[in-house]
């Protein structure tokens, strides 16, 4: 019902919305493009330092690691497109883990059917999660960074408890064996959560680019007041980017969780930063407004790619590892503004 | 105004109240033993939650008359406000794992300038002159013993080293393994911080197994860091792997070692039931005659599967 009479105001509205779409789309070309000659870059840097990194293998290790902050970041850029900002997804990502695999271990079968209930919990938990955060920020008028700082705590909190500052360890090895696949598995060739993260980043942009919500998304990002005078439905738009954010946390957890089989307090610590890092790569705003799905997608999988040219390469010493990352990613976002500003 | 008084002067009579008992019924002595913990924020801090609260109940239960106070933080700032509420609560002696060093050395003096008995655990005050008892685990032994492990029973081969978080700790417990390798066939040929997590060790080992053809044996010099090496290790299907050594005594892993798993030969224990140690000898400092202040190091011990069962609490977090 409600569903109904949302998509009739936002018909209302396409027409202003639409009418500066194509310029918009055209003005940002080089920008959309820009990550990907970044990536390319980095590759070429990579094969220079070592000749194993262009290896298939090394290849597709850093596609596949890179799956969780990938899902995480496409719901990350909702948010951050619809100007807020989510620093609760790590601690989310690890009670979500936790949870899951207590219902796992409860369930205690190892057949299709528990697996499957769990990764229920899992993705309602995320999508309820996410929704606790957006009606706190709509409803409650509070800044997103201080509401997703209170709930970071609160989650890490919870799976600190959950496994009494231990470790939340799945305990049936034969359906730790069965779910083993969807991280180690491979379809055709292609490791299973490369092709979970293509297929949420495919949802992903379509929702943002041919919905009128997505549309929504971008014009609360943009201006707050001309979306409302508009008539976008503000509250609503809100709340549902951050249970998009919530709902992709919990498909990230579905391939992390079978990849240790276990949950810790230090799951997910610092995720929030290498996802909203992720989003910012490839292109969308910090201040909202500009929303690209492939764009953070391959923002997640530099962030990955610099890691692992890191340890690969010889002439860095371990203690200076994270300075040369720093250092890497701000020479990126440099040569992404130098070839936006050339145009 | 005279209702703080009143108060006041209700603590006073309480307080000389206890000392009274506690002078002449000698078997009954009421003493209150504070004792400040990081809380449960990884793993090993976890077991020493769990070790601090077993420690609680059974002396409690030892020395009638006795109370323990646990108290957990999470962050050196807390543990500072933590000192003193458990001040306010009149305690005897402190027992205290402190957060870091440089933060905890002033408000340790502080409850110690009140008179009471402080012992610390693992991590020391840069004043040493405070602590009437320090209990300690040895870092640059549980790098020694990983190393002469390495040197009895591998000879020669390469091996890969993950760190953990670059503090002190890790610094001496890497710099004293390499000592232990010198002058024998075993090479370390990389080494990188994975920050005692599981899935940077995962990501780091994925790595180390791209770059380098062939490695021998790895020290992971942590079991978190060890279960991230053995799944990328198992997807890898790699055999040049002879085996890995975690350390600090996970259940898990010391169950493996029990059962004779090839790939976990072998553990080095850095207890968190350390803090039960330094409960113990705090309480005697009370309840016997026996001299207890002084250095307690703890043996950093290789676990092996003739002595795992002593290493195993199956009930322990840990």
């Amino acid at each position: 019902m409600r569903e109904g009479g949302g998509s009739r105001k936002s018909r209302m509205t396409e027409t202003v919305l639409r009418s500066s779409a194509p310029e918009r789309r055209f003005s940002v070309d080089m920008r959309a493009l820009s990550p990907f000659i970044a990536l390319i870059v980095l590759m070429i840097a990579g094969a220079l330092i070592n000749p194993d990194f262009l290896t298939a293998s090394n290849l597709l290790n850093v596609v596949t690691r890179s799956a969780f902050i990938a899902i995480i970041a496409v719901g990350a850029t909702f948010v951050i497109a619809g100007g807020g900002l989510d620093l609760s997804v790590g601690s989310m990502a690890a009670l979500t883990a936790g949870v899951m695999i207590l219902t796992l271990n409860a369930l205690g079968s190892a057949d299709l059917g528990s697996l499957a209930l769990g990764m229920l919990v899992a993705v309602g938990l995320g999508a309820a999660c996410g929704l606790a955060n957006g009606v706190i920020v709509t409803f409650g008028r509070i800044e997103p960074f201080i509401v997703t700082l209170g709930t970071m705590g609160i989650f890490r909190s919870l799976v600190i408890w959950l496994a009494a500052g231990g470790t939340i360890s799945m305990r049936n090895m034969e359906l730790r064996e069965l779910y083993r696949p969807v991280y180690f598995g491979s379809i055709f060739g292609i490791p299973v959560p490369i092709i979970v993260f293509l297929t949420v980043a495919a949802i992903g942009a379509l929702i943002l680019y041919k919905t009128s919500f997505g549309r929504h998304v971008v014009a609360l990002g943009s201006n707050e007041d001309v979306a409302r005078y508009s008539g976008v439905p503000i509250w609503r738009v809100r709340t549902l980017t951050y249970v998009i954010q919530g709902i992709c946390v919990g498909i990230a957890i579905l391939v992390y969780v079978p990849r240790l089989g276990s949950a810790t307090p230090t799951t997910g610590l610092l995720w929030e930063l290498q996802a909203i890092t992720a989003v910012v790569i490839g292109g969308t705003a910090l201040r909202g407004g500009i929303g690209r799905v492939w764009g953070t997608v391959v923002g997640a999988i530099i962030l990955e790619l610099v890691a692992n040219i890191m340890v690969l390469s010889d002439f860095v010493s371990e203690f200076l590892v994270g300075a040369v990352q720093g250092a890497i990613i701000i020479i990126a976002m440099l040569v992404q503004r130098s070839l936006q500003r050339g145009r | 105004m005279r209702r703080r008084t009143v108060l006041k002067l209700a603590v006073t009579a309480g307080l000389l109240a206890g000392v009274a008992t506690g002078v002449s019924a000698q078997e009954k002595k009421n003493v209150t033993i504070g004792v400040s913990i990081p809380a449960a924020t990884h793993g090993w801090t976890g077991g020493v939650v769990y070790h601090a609260q077993e420690a609680a109940k059974r002396l409690e239960q030892t020395y009638p008359g006795l109370k323990v106070v646990v108290k957990t933080s999470p962050d050196g700032a807390s543990q500072a406000n933590a000192l003193e509420d458990l001040t306010a609560q009149n305690i005897d002696a402190l027992v205290v794992l402190p957060f870091n060093s440089d933060e905890l050395t002033g408000p340790v003096r502080e409850v110690k300038r009140n008179g009471t008995f402080v012992t610390v655990v693992d991590r020391g005050l840069t004043d040493p002159a405070i602590q009437d008892i320090y209990v300690a685990g040895n870092n640059p032994e549980f790098g020694r013993v990983a190393g002469k492990y390495f040197v009895d029973n591998l000879k020669e081969g390469n091996v890969v080293v993950l760190r953990g978080i670059p503090t002190v700790i890790d610094e001496e417990r890497v710099s004293n393994f390499e000592k232990a390798l010198e002058g024998s066939g075993v090479k370390v040929i990389d080494k990188q911080y994975a920050n005692w997590n599981r899935d940077d060790a995962f990501r780091v080992m994925q790595d180390y197994l791209a770059k380098h053809p062939k490695i021998d044996a790895v020290w992971a010099s942590d079991d978190d860091m060890a279960l991230g090496v053995l799944e990328a290790i198992r997807q890898a299907k790699r055999d040049d792997i002879k085996f890995v050594l975690g350390g600090a005594g996970m259940k898990e892993m010391v169950k493996r070692v029990m059962e004779g798993d090839k790939m976990i030969p072998a553990n080095v224990s850095y207890p968190p039931a350390m803090i039960a140690t330094a409960m113990n000898t705090t309480a005697s400092q009370f309840y016997s005659n026996a001299p207890m202040r002084g250095t307690y190091v703890l043996d950093a011990e290789l676990i092996t599967k003739e002595n795992a069962e002593e290493h195993y609490y199956p009930n322990s977090p840990f």
